[in-house]
């Protein structure tokens, strides 16, 4: 893929959760849509004032879990009845409330790995790279203390000029531009 | 304690959260920057204490113990431990469950008491997990090192083999090969997501290269995009929910390795719920052994405070009780059943040749701890409560001997009785996982996040939003947007 070039987007920088919600809440209402917020910590609301309010995880873990069931029932039955039975006592063959402890825990592996496997891959992680760590204050801030919002390029609304200016009502600690 | 005696002392009223009264979860004046400053300090410093290496230097010693212990036992075979008929579950099995129980505590903490949004956990979360991970190390050696021929190990999982053989899937020891390795698993899985966020944190943080490239590729490229974050958080809830019935299941799996058999002593119905109290009562008085010196050495007072001493003292209380009950009834079932063999096996437990060692258990479980974890000063106590850890351990430790050894060495028939005397060769196998556990944990705390900084900014105060959010407040850039 080639490189791309040109600009990323405009990065606003905050010092408090709290003026990074109203600058969000207001851009969304404003017709942003292409945009997104960074945070050091789970800002449950940011998330909710970009529109950002369901996600896939739940249902892959659900897929996830009901596989494993399926599949580690279905070994145990196939195994025991036909691939080879064993006559013990006189049991019987399909004794399934012996099979519900490993099929139970196949559940949970298959669920919660789904669950963490999915969750990376629905945040498109890893991704070693982003436009984003090009910006000079985003490494210093948005893993530790500091709360950022950046209007995307690929906004139709996106004019660098007037996103600056739109962004700096905000009364941001700084507004950079990001280049790819 | 009243208030108006905690008026008098300027020092617990520092300590005391005037809000709830009760002490705070994290010491007063504490910002986003100096809780990642105080944490990624500790690992990202050119100097490491030479405490450390000292410490390191005595776990490696023992650690290698267990390399020559093991290197023996495979040259030799099993036959260099104390294991006979009829005692064929000697230490390994002991130790095997010890471990298990250990572990159950990082779990507990971890996804429990999440879903329980009792968020005094933060601080503790991250190193009771290792602990976990560390834990099943050691704990899942044994079962391997006890099959005799351990390179067949794989054995017992289902595959198609040229012996057309399969495993025996109505065998509790099969239940066992998928609730430890599925517990294995999902602890890593759930302690490593539980890091990437930090990982970004420490990458961003560092100045050296190594770090920065050894931190940038295990962050993933974390860069904390809010719906990331609501993703994370999701799947965080999920594997908490996921890994607390785990938890119970795994121990419960281990108990009927035991109460299936028909042996007076194991076949008891009251084992599951048993053995899972008193893996969370031996876990948590491992997590205080672990946290004591931690927050002493590396002056983390301020993060791990008398609030978790006092709430993991509560814990073990409860937990404490829930296994005096499961004591008191096995007493009662081997009289109330009116088995002859249930109640000579209660009176060979206690008052035969081996009755010290349940004494030993009554003593450290029941009589040392059960009485004085009701006091707050003493719960509160740093010195008292390391001391209570101690004992814990070593009761919980005897509980898994006396359940595999005097139910074994005494069962139906007086001449296939026997007894058992672990060898020097079971010692160092033994010992050797704790200096193997001290060493791998030592080593996390020096290379990882040991506290994990994410869900400790959320409890700060700058993480408050406050109620007044909205457009109504921000008229005045709305106004100029529109110029």
């Amino acid at each position: 893929m080639p490189a791309r070039e040109g600009t990323y987007g405009l990065l606003a920088e905050f010092d408090t959760p709290g003026d990074l919600i109203r600058a969000a809440q207001q851009a969304r209402k404003d017709g942003w849509r292409r945009m997104d917020c960074y945070t050091p910590y789970p800002v449950e609301e940011a998330a909710e004032a970009i529109g950002f309010h369901r996600n896939k995880v739940p249902l892959l873990t659900l897929v996830g879990g009901l596989i494993g069931l399926s599949a580690m029932f279905a070994l145990e039955v196939w195994v025991s009845v036909l691939a080879y039975p064993l006559n013990i006592g006189g049991r019987p063959l399909y004794s399934w409330p012996a099979f519900i402890v490993p099929a139970y825990e196949w559940t949970i592996l298959w669920a919660g790995l789904s669950a963490a496997f999915g969750m990376l891959a629905l945040n498109g992680l890893p991704a070693l790279y982003h436009p984003l760590f090009n910006a000079p204050n985003f490494r210093d801030g948005a893993t530790t203390d500091k709360f950022f919002l950046c209007l995307e390029a690929l906004d139709p609304k996106f004019d660098l000029v007037e996103a600056k200016k739109y962004l700096e009502t905000f009364q941001p600690l700084s507004v950079v531009e990001v280049a790819y | 304690m009243t208030p108006s005696e905690l008026k008098h002392d300027p020092d617990l009223e520092r300590r005391i959260d005037p809000a709830t009264g009760e002490y705070r979860v994290i010491a007063p004046g504490q910002t986003f920057k100096s809780v990642t400053e105080k944490i990624v300090r500790i690992v990202l410093t050119p100097t490491t204490p030479l405490g450390w290496f000292a410490l390191f230097g005595v776990g490696g010693a023992v650690a290698t113990g267990l390399l020559v212990a093991v290197t023996w036992l495979f040259l030799m075979g099993v036959g260099i431990w104390g294991i006979t008929q009829p005692v064929a579950w000697g230490f390994a099995i002991i130790n095997f469950v010890w471990w298990i129980g250990i572990g159950h505590a990082g779990t507990l903490i971890s996804a429990i008491l999440l879903l329980f949004k009792q968020s005094w956990r933060n601080s503790i979360n991250r190193f009771a997990e290792a602990m976990t991970i560390f834990a099943v190390v050691c704990a899942g050696m044994f079962p391997l090192i006890h099959v005799g021929r351990p390179w067949l190990a794989y054995w017992m999982l289902p595959y198609p083999n040229t012996m057309t053989v399969w495993p025996q899937f109505r065998s509790p020891l099969l239940w066992d090969v998928f609730a430890v390795s599925t517990y294995a698993t999902i602890s890593v899985v759930f302690w490593y997501i539980g890091m990437v966020p930090d990982f970004g944190t420490m990458r961003d943080r560092s100045e050296n290269k190594v770090a920065q490239y050894f931190y940038g590729l295990v962050s993933l490229g974390w860069r904390g995009s809010v719906r990331h974050w609501a993703r994370y958080e999701t799947a965080s809830l999920l594997l908490a929910g996921l890994a607390t019935p785990l938890v119970l299941s795994v121990h419960t799996v281990i108990s009927f390795d035991f109460a299936v058999a028909v042996l007076p002593g194991w076949h008891t119905t009251i084992f599951p719920p048993y053995f899972v109290a008193g893996a969370i009562y031996s876990g948590f008085a491992m997590v205080l052994t672990l946290a004591i010196p931690l927050r002493k050495f590396y002056h983390l007072e301020g993060l791990v405070t008398e609030r978790h001493i006092d709430n993991m003292g509560k814990v073990m209380l409860a937990t404490g009780f829930i296994v005096a009950y499961g004591y008191g009834m096995e007493v009662f079932m081997a009289w109330y059943s009116a088995s002859h063999w249930e109640a000579f096996m209660m009176w060979n437990r206690m008052f035969g040749p081996m009755g010290w060692a349940y004494w030993v258990l009554v003593t450290c479980n029941l009589a040392i701890p059960l009485t004085t974890l009701w006091s707050r000063k003493l719960r509160t106590s740093i010195p008292f409560m390391f001391f209570i850890s101690i004992v814990v351990n070593t009761g919980m430790w005897f509980e898994r001997f006396v359940i595999v050894v005097t139910s074994l060495y005494r069962d139906f028939l007086p001449s296939a009785w026997g007894t058992y005397r672990a060898t020097k060769w079971d010692y160092m196998t033994y010992v050797g996982t704790l200096g193997l556990f001290t060493a791998l944990f030592l080593l996390f705390v020096r290379f990882l996040p040991m506290i994990p900084m994410s869900e400790i900014r959320t409890m700060l105060p700058g993480a408050k939003i406050g109620p007044k959010i909205g457009p109504k407040i921000t008229p005045k850039p709305a106004a100029k947007a529109g110029d």
